[in-house]
């Protein structure tokens, strides 16, 4: 049983001129086995949210606290939030050109592990996880996303999920520009790791539309860099219904 | 039509306004006809010119050494006979190169076999000539792998005739206290193909300079170079490209990484597109990936079109450190900065190795890179 806590956080960015801040004051708790979806409109601030749980540079942290069972994440580096349980499933992943997907799976596995994983039964699990994501098994030849569709991209995203079994994984509008073949296929890989090991999830989403397929256990809705109502899974279904509109009557 | 140009240090403003065109520059074999070589020539503008000197002004062996050649015919023939098919001369050092030297080595490449290799072994403040050619239909790989410590200047000819595809990949291995000054004069014949392959990894100055002539209708090359310098090395490559006939297709591409203070890579990409070469379509590309502060790329395309009938022309030059997003995506799946740093800038270099098509010499030169960048400390 793991625990990610996310206490009052605040979070800036730099623009021209001075920063902004975009985050003001989040505060959310998510066990082990739990799904929480963050919903809310363009530039609420929910990718900034995943983005500084991942650690990425450009977020500074004015103030607040993100514990992984007690620990202090910011204190740590990119890749120590990703040894110590952290997965970030991104919205734009890179092309990184000459790094193949195989050989960066296999490094980022011993990294993660500590250990090189098993000539034995790496191979034949990094088979099943890309059939798993309806990956062509060619696609571990190519470089690290170059060419890739917007599905590819994200489907290659869940397959590092599958290997890398985080103890927490933020899902960053991963179904954005899906089609809903492609959605299924995401979402049940989800499922599949929820079901396998006591994955929690944050799902950051805009649309209702992946929560027909991944239900999640609560649902909070960001707006202006806050969180304005929380709710069980019907808050999802009224927000289907509704639409962010009463929400957005309040910001200044 | 440049997508980036971040050279560390600006080009020198002549060179945006050429006092010629490349092809009105200066050919002959006679190194007394051109000027000694200095700073105010164009050519040499960004070379070490004083660590040269042994090549410019010294006594230049010009006679045979030790070589194996495997996979195909060759033979020492009197440079009177075998030199000049595939150009001439147009810096003073290839002019001394080519009067210094006695014997071309002639390598005679037919069918469609393995791949030839010819292994060189050199010493001493010399000069060389290697005539390579491609009979017709040929479709063959050679590998040419140096070794020594040399101060070495060389031409060499590489003749792909009518419908010959031909793939050339010059290894430039040398020991670190080696200099080598070569012209590479490739001339493509008439629905011929050729892949021209630079690897340039070692060696104190290494100034290999390809020129290319699409001289038959159709004919087409790929141009690919790949080096890293460090520990203050110069490499050079200036490249050139002429479209002289009709329906010719050229694309080049050069990567480079450097690290270190003092480490300098000049590239100069001349394209020229004749008035007979409709129909056309070249690309030119350089990228550069400094590792570390104190080093210093070059970076200069140049295109000269003289039709306006064309299928396509651009070129690119970019010259960068890592970049944040591809180390952050790495890092976010638990791959520590430095190993990240050292998986993109091999990355980067692979993507060059990939064009070489022999999986064997592939993977060797992988292995070496890796290592390369094992040696430093990829920090910027």
């Amino acid at each position: 049983m793991a625990t990610l806590q996310i206490i009052d956080l605040h979070v800036s960015i730099d623009v021209d001129g001075g920063t902004k801040e975009i985050l003001k004051g989040v505060t959310l708790t998510i066990n082990s086995g739990e799904t929480h979806a963050i919903m809310g409109p363009n530039g609420s601030g929910k990718s900034t949210l995943a983005y500084t749980i991942a650690g990425h540079p450009r977020y500074t942290v004015n103030s607040g606290q993100i514990l992984l069972d007690g620990k202090d994440v910011l204190e740590m580096s990119v890749d120590e939030r990703a040894r110590a349980g952290l997965f970030l499933a991104m919205q734009y992943p890179v092309e990184i050109p000459g790094v193949s997907v195989s050989n960066f799976l296999r490094t980022a596995k011993t990294a993660i592990d500590g250990d090189a994983p098993s000539l034995r039964t790496w191979g034949k699990e990094v088979k099943q996880a890309m059939a798993d994501l309806k990956m062509d098994e060619s696609f571990a030849a190519r470089n690290v996303n170059e060419g890739f569709s917007g599905g590819e991209k994200k489907r290659h995203e869940i397959v590092q999920m599958e290997l890398l079994k985080p103890a927490f994984a933020v899902l960053d509008e991963t179904d954005s520009g899906l089609d809903v073949d492609a959605l299924k296929i995401v979402s049940e890989g989800v499922n599949r790791v929820k079901g396998n090991t006591s994955m929690g999830v944050l799902l950051i989403t805009h649309y209702t539309r992946i929560l027909r397929y991944i239900r999640p256990d609560f649902v909070h809705v960001f707006v202006n860099g806050t969180i304005a109502e929380e709710g069980g899974p019907e808050l999802a279904d009224r927000l289907e219904d509704e639409g962010y509109d009463r929400f957005l009557v309040d910001v200044p | 039509m440049a997508d980036s140009a971040t050279t560390p240090s600006a080009a020198p403003e002549w060179w945006e306004t050429p006092v010629q065109t490349r092809n009105e520059r200066f050919a002959s074999a006679n190194p007394d006809e051109f000027p000694p070589i200095s700073m105010r020539q164009p050519e040499w503008r960004l070379s070490p010119i004083e660590a040269l000197s042994a090549l410019a002004d010294g006594v230049l062996d010009g006679g045979h050494y030790d070589v194996t050649v495997s996979g195909a015919h060759h033979e020492w023939t009197l440079m009177a006979v075998a030199a000049g098919k595939a150009g001439l001369p147009e810096d003073r050092l290839s002019a001394r190169a080519w009067s210094a030297t006695v014997d071309a080595l002639v390598v005679r490449v037919d069918g469609d076999g393995d791949p030839v290799t010819i292994r060189r072994s050199l010493d001493g403040v010399r000069a060389a000539h290697l005539v390579i050619e491609f009979t017709p239909n040929t479709h063959r790989t050679v590998i040419i792998e140096n070794q020594g410590a040399t101060s070495l200047a060389e031409n060499v000819e590489i003749i792909a005739r009518d419908g010959s595809h031909a793939r050339i990949v010059h290894l430039g291995e040398w020991d670190n206290t080696s200099i080598h000054a070569a012209s590479h004069f490739v001339h493509v014949d008439r629905d011929a193909h050729v892949d021209h392959v630079l690897v340039s990894l070692s060696g104190a100055i290494q100034r290999v300079n390809p020129a290319i002539t699409l001289a038959g209708a159709g004919s087409a090359v790929e141009a690919y170079g790949l080096y890293f310098a460090d520990r203050g090395r110069h490499i050079e490559h200036q490249v050139f490209v002429h479209h002289k006939a009709p329906q010719t297709r050229s694309n080049v591409l050069y990567k480079g990484a450097l690290h270190g203070k003092g480490t300098h890579t000049v590239w100069v990409g001349d394209v020229l597109i004749g008035a007979d070469a409709t129909g056309t379509d070249s690309y030119e590309a350089n990228r550069n990936l400094i590792l570390s502060d104190g080093a210093r790329a070059d970076s200069v395309p140049n295109l000269e079109i003289e039709t306006g009938d064309i299928a396509g022309a651009g070129h690119a030059s970019a010259t960068g450190r890592l970049d944040d997003e591809h180390l952050f995506y790495l890092q976010a799946r638990g791959i520590t900065e430095s190993e990240a740093r050292r998986l993109v800038a091999l990355g980067f270099l692979l993507d060059i190795v990939g064009h070489i098509g022999i999986p064997e010499l592939e993977e060797r030169l992988t292995k070496v890179l890796a290592s390369a960048l094992d040696a430093v400390e990829v920090n910027a």
